[in-house]
């Protein structure tokens, strides 16, 4: 299944393991921020609906 | 009905809600096809061998990484104009992004060079001016991190980017006239598709579609997650307020 | 806006901080320089324009911070900015005046640092042309980045960040007159580019760095 890649495999294999991980790293911190500031959200607003009645 | 509704961040909130998904998913078939298709479906070049297999990632990467600034400069603008707060934090979402679009064209042209170029790094002007744009997008990141009054961040920021715009083209030219470059012109880039035979064309394509819907996603989702910092900060200054 | 000239370079020269410093720093780097890429004169020659360009840039960036910060502190800036002459004005003025302390005298003394770094004798009058003309949008564009910053407790190293890269088209320019003049070829296409930029920066900036100092000042 595996293409040959020949003597630029290094090159190639580099350049799509580098471009996955900053895309899968940049889309994790996204929905990691996105949970905790809707969490946060959430929480806040459960607590001043409380408090105003 | 008119399209600054959207410009209200609860319209906003309820329609990226309802479109968030289906881009979402469009943008993973639109990549996973189309690198799976590039990598494994495509012949070698007959020139550079399969390096010819880093362009499904340089090219859509570099594409967007302009696009996001120019993105922005659109959004900075509709914001100093309109004050459509929701313009301003599209801005500020898309900032990150760009920045690591650039980083990675960066990386993929280095990686790509090597081989064919014989070194890392070649002071070439399309390679220089790819530095001095992820140099523009750290400082506006970091002035948007430095303020904090959110629209004194977002009036300042909107006025560096209509700035840097201006210079940021200023400094391709400076590089081009600068040194003349090593970058081939469009023959074996993709910039005109007839040069290019269909077999590369087809997946670069669909790797190009899949860039601009992870784009678009990634910036409606970190513009939601703005949008709620932005009112949980103010709920919270209120409960300070008593 | 004379006053506001004269007072803002009095205010530079007395308090010490710009005025000198930037000159001995332009100082250190070419002497520093030579003691880390060896005393070879032909490299030195080589290099010479680049390293001279350089030294101004990061010269004059030193005391960018000051063009507003002690405006802004003492709240001077308020009154600058509800006073009958436009913002605009005072800021092109402010930049005039950070140039008259910081580019001038650097444009003058880089002919002896040229000496130091072994420029050869056909660079020297491209050497001055090129840092008069191109000293004054450093200075203006840093009032930008200044008049961005003013309002930050810890602005200074922000300031290096927003400025540095807004200085590309300028360095580029401004060293490649040099390096042209003291190879002995034809210079008036980037000459005539620096004198663009300059002319460019010092029409629109003043208006950017104003708006900026508004917001700041909100």
């Amino acid at each position: 299944m595996m293409p040959d890649l020949g003597k630029y495999a290094g090159a190639v294999l580099g350049s799509y393991a580098a471009t996955i991980g900053l895309i899968v790293l940049l889309v994790a911190v996204s929905l990691w921020r996105s949970a905790k500031t809707k969490a946060a959200l959430a929480e806040v607003e459960a607590r001043q609906g409380k408090d105003n009645g | 009905m008119s399209f600054w509704e959207y410009a209200n961040p609860q319209k906003f909130m309820q329609l990226s809600r309802r479109v968030l998904p289906f881009v979402a998913v469009a943008a993973g078939l639109c990549l996973v096809i189309g690198l799976v298709w590039g990598f494994f479906f495509t012949p070698d070049d007959y020139k550079q061998g399969s390096t010819v297999k880093i362009f499904y990632l340089h090219v859509p990467a570099a594409m967007m990484a302009i696009n996001a600034w120019v993105m922005m400069l659109v959004t900075s603008l509709v914001w100093l104009i309109r004050r459509h707060h929701v313009s301003a934090l599209a801005a500020k979402a898309a900032a990150p992004v760009g920045l690591i679009f650039t980083v990675i064209a960066l990386i993929t042209g280095a990686l790509w060079g090597q081989p064919m170029w014989g070194t890392w790094w070649e002071w070439d002007p399309r390679l220089t001016s790819f530095l001095i744009l992820a140099l523009f997008y750290l400082g506006y990141i970091a002035l948007w991190q430095a303020i904090d009054d959110p629209d004194t961040a977002a009036d300042l920021t909107s006025v560096l980017c209509i700035v840097g715009s201006v210079f940021a083209l200023l400094s391709r030219y400076a590089v081009n006239f600068w040194n003349q470059g090593l970058h081939q012109g469009a023959s074996l880039s993709l910039d005109k598709e007839e040069n290019v035979a269909d077999v590369f064309w087809y997946p670069a394509l669909l790797c190009i579609a899949g860039f601009v819907l992870l784009f678009v996603t990634l910036v409606l989702l970190r513009t939601r997650t703005e949008i709620r910092a932005r009112r949980l900060g103010a709920l919270l200054a209120r409960e300070r307020r008593g | 806006m004379i006053a506001l000239l004269l007072r803002d370079m009095r205010l530079a020269v007395r308090a010490g901080g710009g005025f000198g410093l930037g000159l001995a720093f332009f100082l250190l780097v070419a002497v520093l320089v030579p003691l880390g890429v060896g005393p070879e004169s032909a490299t030195l020659a080589k290099i010479a324009p680049g390293i001279l360009w350089v030294g101004a840039l990061l010269a004059c960036l030193l005391s960018l911070d000051r063009i507003f910060a002690l405006d802004f502190e003492d709240g001077s800036l308020d009154l600058l900015a509800t006073a009958p002459i436009p913002l605009e004005g005072a800021v092109a003025v402010k930049a005039l005046a950070h140039w008259a302390v910081t580019g001038l005298p650097l444009t003058l003394a880089a002919p002896v640092l040229g000496i130091l770094l072994n420029l050869p004798q056909a660079g020297y009058g491209w050497l001055v042309i090129s840092l008069a003309l191109g000293t004054p949008a450093l200075s203006v564009i840093g009032a930008f980045g200044a008049a961005l910053t003013v309002g930050l407790k810890r602005g200074g190293l922000l300031l290096s960040l927003l400025v540095l890269p807004l200085y590309v088209p300028t360095l580029i320019f401004g060293a490649e007159v040099v390096k042209r003049g003291a190879e002995g070829m034809a210079t008036a296409t980037p000459l005539a580019l620096l004198a663009g930029i300059t002319a460019g920066a010092a029409a629109m900036l003043p208006f950017a760095a104003a708006a900026a100092i508004r917001i700041n000042l909100r």
